[in-house]
């Protein structure tokens, strides 16, 4: 029975830190179906959201709620400019070349925090709170619940907008084929700006359930979840809605489950070991489609 | 490439006449490295910020003699990252500019990467906070704070002898030689105490769930659970510890210090016990001085790094007044007979090997700030 | 002799800096920062040149250089601290170094058969931090977290001719086989694999090549890495190591050697530039990142290429 306990008690601990990982992956996940591009800078949008999110509570006063909206607007029109400056103009050029002006973009986000909000972690209590519950030994923290439910609607939300509205039919061409969605009369740039508004409300939403979760604010505290979240992305399947949602929770589960029965050492190692494995065996990811290439 | 390295040099060369005309009007320059931006940016800035309370105080009170001449203390801080391929720019950056002593760097790795330079200059090295025991090897270089094997040593005899707890659990990062160091002679220690490690669990640099973790430890029999780390990893796990409804007390390293300062609730630290040499609640007078002044200057309250590094600035004070020269050579021989009245000991006296010595002190949260373990 | 003249170019050039930098070095010109900076800009072009075969000219990208530049400066400084003379230990630890890395490369090199685009580059990200996290466990070798410490220095920039030669040789290596048959079977693979393997060129064997001999430059350069800077930690080779090289051959021009050459040699001298403006260094440095790739592909740049073209076309004429 302890031996039960203790293991659900971890998979919890994976459910936990897991659907954090689902929702920064889901961003990833859009973006990267619809601009072909890995925004390296989107686990730093996750650090601005959480600075963001502390300014309107705790230095403007602002109602927790409307913070709330406030921040996924103010990330949101982040990503468009950041969008519109540094990712527009290379459209045309190789897709390697946004990727590094991503990082470029990464690297000017944490020292910008860094010089505005200093190195000392600041701490910032939750505004969320929900009572956990308790099922004989196993405690469900409120947190965990509430990102799960966010995760989740999220995921069908995003899965509905794309697959059944206007603009949701335009990204999918945009994603197939630029040139022909273009003759097709569709607004190539504006889809683009709108997936990467999405894009960036999503990893605000991250960013503050990360910082509901952790209570501490770093500048650097968006590249670790961010990369890991790209790991999740992919093993899902980058570019699939549901496969990011998946790829994020096993990748959280087996991060738990081999830190607490293999080995806390060795437990990056198992978890990216895991990855290789599982694209050798499936090599487009969980629920990635292979794409058929034909000449 | 020819022309930029030539324009380069020349720049330098400039730059080095210039600084050399500043030393003319009597300025003894510290040269300091150490972490400014980067994931280690916070000890390097507090290092920097204590340093310059300290030559503050001196330049204000009339600089520091030395035999007839009087000189003016100034610090350039070079920021190296925390990274052992940057350090040997920063520091050659500080000798370029005609560094008289050097304070760095800050953190182990990259104090070691630059101890074999300092060493072939015959620079006087002093490292506020490298506590490695590398850091030290070499005969023109001291450190402030304790080393790492010291503290965990000082930990383990505590809990054991002077707690009587045998079952103790740890949390340690595996990617960090501070606590890698610490843990591997406390877990010694308290095998040889007699006392059980029930439980070794380790994490990553930037981690923040240690939920995996503490789930383990709260299926064993621990007593206590012991942290050798940093203040941030110290704020993640107390807190999700409570969050988990675990009572067990949390003892730590001289990183905890700070702690108060990134917790939510201090209720999450209340009782835990960490080495620490420097605690700014204290109200003896020298401390509260320093305290006041480093608040109305940084608007923070100072931690330890700070401490270390204002203690380094007198240590080289003291070193310039004994040796009555400032030729490097001088102040390295000076160094042994030095006695120190800082923030982190009082006196703080050096041994050859260039390890200070001074008395590990316990710090305790109670009521939700800082107090010396009586 | 037209059919030579690059190369003419080329020997004069590499020529012509090693003299600069040895009368800069001896004469006292340098800075003791720019000392400094003289292996290390060797290094970076190492680094960024054997990359630039597989980003540029194989096409695939690879997130995990780093993880080979660490197995070989791992191995390399284990020989380099056996206690051998310098004369036999450097030569043979860069060697060892290498084919350590190779092997690596190798076993990577697998699943690089098997795996394309944004899945390549998260599977060799994936073992570079694998390979990160067994040097912190396997501490009885490497030393763990602390570091593999004491390592003879012996690629400081007083060894500069030995450092230079090595970077000259690996230039030279991956400038001629890209210009081989061998090469422009991996150009071809690039551009179209499918056709490229309809034409009968083996695309397994060529891409596992490119991944091996890259990762034997990337070794050689760890051990470099590893005789100058004296200890070696796990952290320095993680994925963001493995990105600063990418940026180089990305900001070089990709498939572009001597756009390779530049970029890793102002990227590693940009920072130290960059030393007056204190706490906004880095972030002028991501500024100018950002700004040199726009500018690289903005129509500036383009205006600019054409009218040297032209005049280049004028001259001919």
């Amino acid at each position: 029975m302890a031996l039960l306990n203790g293991i659900l008690a971890q998979l919890l601990n994976g459910l936990r830190i897991g659907s954090i990982y689902a929702l920064i992956a889901l961003g990833y996940t859009m973006v990267y179906g619809i601009a072909k591009m890995i925004n390296f800078a989107h686990g730093d949008i996750i650090m601005v959201g959480a600075y963001a999110l502390y300014v309107f509570v705790s230095l403007l006063h602002v109602h927790p709620a409307l913070a709330v909206v406030l921040t996924i607007g103010f990330c949101a029109v982040m990503g468009i400019t950041i969008e519109k400056i540094a990712y527009k103009p290379l459209r045309n050029a190789q897709r390697l070349a946004v990727l590094i002006t991503a990082i470029g973009v990464s690297y000017l986000l944490q020292n910008l925090a860094l010089l505005i909000f200093k190195a000392t972690p600041i701490p910032f209590g939750s505004i969320i709170r929900v009572p956990s519950i308790t099922v004989g030994e196993i405690t469900i923290s409120g947190l965990t619940m509430v990102t799960l439910a966010v995760t989740a609607v999220v995921m069908v939300g995003l899965t509905l907008f794309v697959n059944h509205t206007k603009m949701g039919h335009s990204m999918l061409a945009v994603s197939e084929d630029q040139g022909a969605a273009k003759l097709m009369g569709i607004n190539v740039d504006r889809t683009i700006t709108i997936t990467f508004a999405i894009g960036s409300a999503l990893a605000a939403v991250a960013g503050i359930l990360y910082i509901s979760q952790y209570e501490s604010l770093l500048p650097t505290l968006g590249a670790l979840p961010g990369i890991k979240a790209f790991v999740a992305a992919v093993l899902g399947g980058i570019g699939s809605i549901p496969g990011a949602m998946i790829g994020g929770l096993v990748l959280g589960i087996i991060e738990s489950m081999s830190k607490a029965y293999i080995s806390t050492q060795l437990a990056d190692a198992i978890v990216f070991s895991m990855l290789v494995v599982v694209l050798l065996l499936k090599p487009s990811g969980i629920l990635g489609k292979l794409s058929i290439e034909k000449v | 490439m020819k022309k930029v390295l030539k324009t380069a040099g020349i720049a330098c060369t400039i730059a080095m006449l210039a600084s050399s005309v500043a030393s003319a009007a009597d300025t003894f320059l510290i040269g300091g490295v150490g972490p400014l931006t980067g994931a280690a940016a916070s000890y390097g800035v507090s290092v920097k910020q204590g340093a310059e309370i300290a030559i503050e105080e001196i330049n204000a009170a009339g600089g520091v003699t030395v035999g007839d001449t009087t000189y003016e203390l100034a610090l350039q801080f070079e920021d190296d990252q925390a990274s052992e391929d940057i350090a040997p720019q920063a520091y050659n950056a500080v000798m370029d500019a005609g560094a008289n002593v050097i304070m760095g760097a800050v953190t182990s790795g990259a104090c070691i990467a630059i101890t074999a330079q300092t060493y072939a200059d015959g620079i006087l090295q002093v490292t506020p906070s490298g506590s490695a025991e590398a850091c030290i090897e070499n005969d023109n270089a001291f450190r402030i704070c304790f080393s790492d094997p010291e503290q965990g040593v000082a930990m383990a005899d505590y809990m054991t002898d002077t707690l009587g707890l045998t079952k103790i659990a740890v949390i340690y990062n595996t990617a960090d030689e501070y606590s890698t160091g610490i843990r591997e002679a406390f877990e010694a220690e308290v095998a040889e105490k007699g006392g059980e490690i029930v439980a070794s669990e380790a994490f990553q640099t930037n981690d923040t769930d240690f939920n995996a973790q503490l789930t383990t430890i709260n299926g064993t029999d621990a007593e206590a659970i012991y942290v050798p780390a940093y203040y941030q990893d110290a704020t993640y796990i107390t807190k999700q510890a409570s969050d988990m409804g675990m009572s067990l007390p949390f003892f730590g390293s001289d990183g905890w210090d700070g702690v108060l300062g990134t917790v939510t609730d201090p209720a999450t630290v209340e009782g835990c016990i960490f080495t620490s040499p420097f605690c700014a609640s204290v109200d003896d007078e020298k401390t509260v001085a320093f305290v006041e002044a480093y608040k109305a200057a940084y608007d923070a309250t100072p931690d330890q790094f700070a401490a270390d590094g204002y203690d380094c600035v007198y240590t080289f004070k003291a070193a310039m007044e004994q040796a009555g020269s400032i030729e490097s050579a001088d102040l390295i021989a000076a160094m042994t007979e030095i006695s120190v009245s800082g923030q982190t000991g009082d006196p703080i006296t050096f041994d050859a090997s260039g390890a200070p010595i001074k008395d590990v002190k316990f710090v305790t949260v109670k009521d939700g700030a800082y107090t010396f373990v009586e | 002799m037209k059919k030579y003249g690059k190369q003419i170019i080329g020997c004069v050039a590499a020529a012509a800096v090693y003299a600069a930098v040895m009368i800069l070095v001896n004469g006292g010109f340098l800075s003791r920062q720019m000392m400094s900076l003289i292996i290390p800009v060797c290094m970076n072009i190492i680094l960024a040149v054997s990359l630039c075969m597989v980003v540029g000219f194989l096409g695939e990208l690879s997130l995990g250089h780093a993880a080979f530049m660490s197995i070989g400066a791992y191995s390399g400084a284990l020989i380099l601290k056996s206690g051998l003379p310098t004369v036999a230990a450097l030569p043979l630890a860069v060697l060892v170094g290498g084919v350590c890395a190779a092997l690596l490369g190798l076993l990577v090199g697998i699943p690089v058969l098997r795996l394309r685009g944004d899945y390549l580059a998260i599977t060799t990200l994936g073992f570079g931090e694998i390979i990160k996290s067994v040097f912190n466990a396997a501490t009885p070798v490497t030393g763990g977290a602390g570091g593999l410490k004491k390592i003879p220095p012996v690629t400081t920039y007083r060894n500069f001719t030995f450092v230079y030669i090595l970077m000259l040789l690996v230039i030279l290596l991956v400038s001629n086989l890209v210009k081989s048959r061998h090469g422009r079977a991996i150009c071809a693979i690039r551009d179209n694999y499918i056709a490229a393997e309809a034409i009968g060129i083996k695309v397994s064997f060529f891409k596992t090549m490119a991944f091996v001999i890259a990762a034997f430059m990337a070794g050689m350069a760890g051990v470099v890495y590893a005789g100058n800077i004296g200890i070696l930690k796990p952290v320095n080779f993680d994925y963001n190591t493995s990105i600063e090289i990418l940026v180089m051959v990305v900001l070089g021009g990709m498939g572009n050697i001597t756009g390779s050459i530049i970029a890793a040699f102002l990227l590693t001298v940009l920072p130290e530039m960059l030393r007056g403006l204190s706490n906004y260094r880095m972030l002028v440095y991501a500024i100018a990142l950002i700004a040199m790739m726009l500018f690289n592909n903005s129509p500036l740049k383009r205006m600019l290429v054409e009218k040297h073209n032209m005049r280049q076309a004028g001259k001919i004429e």
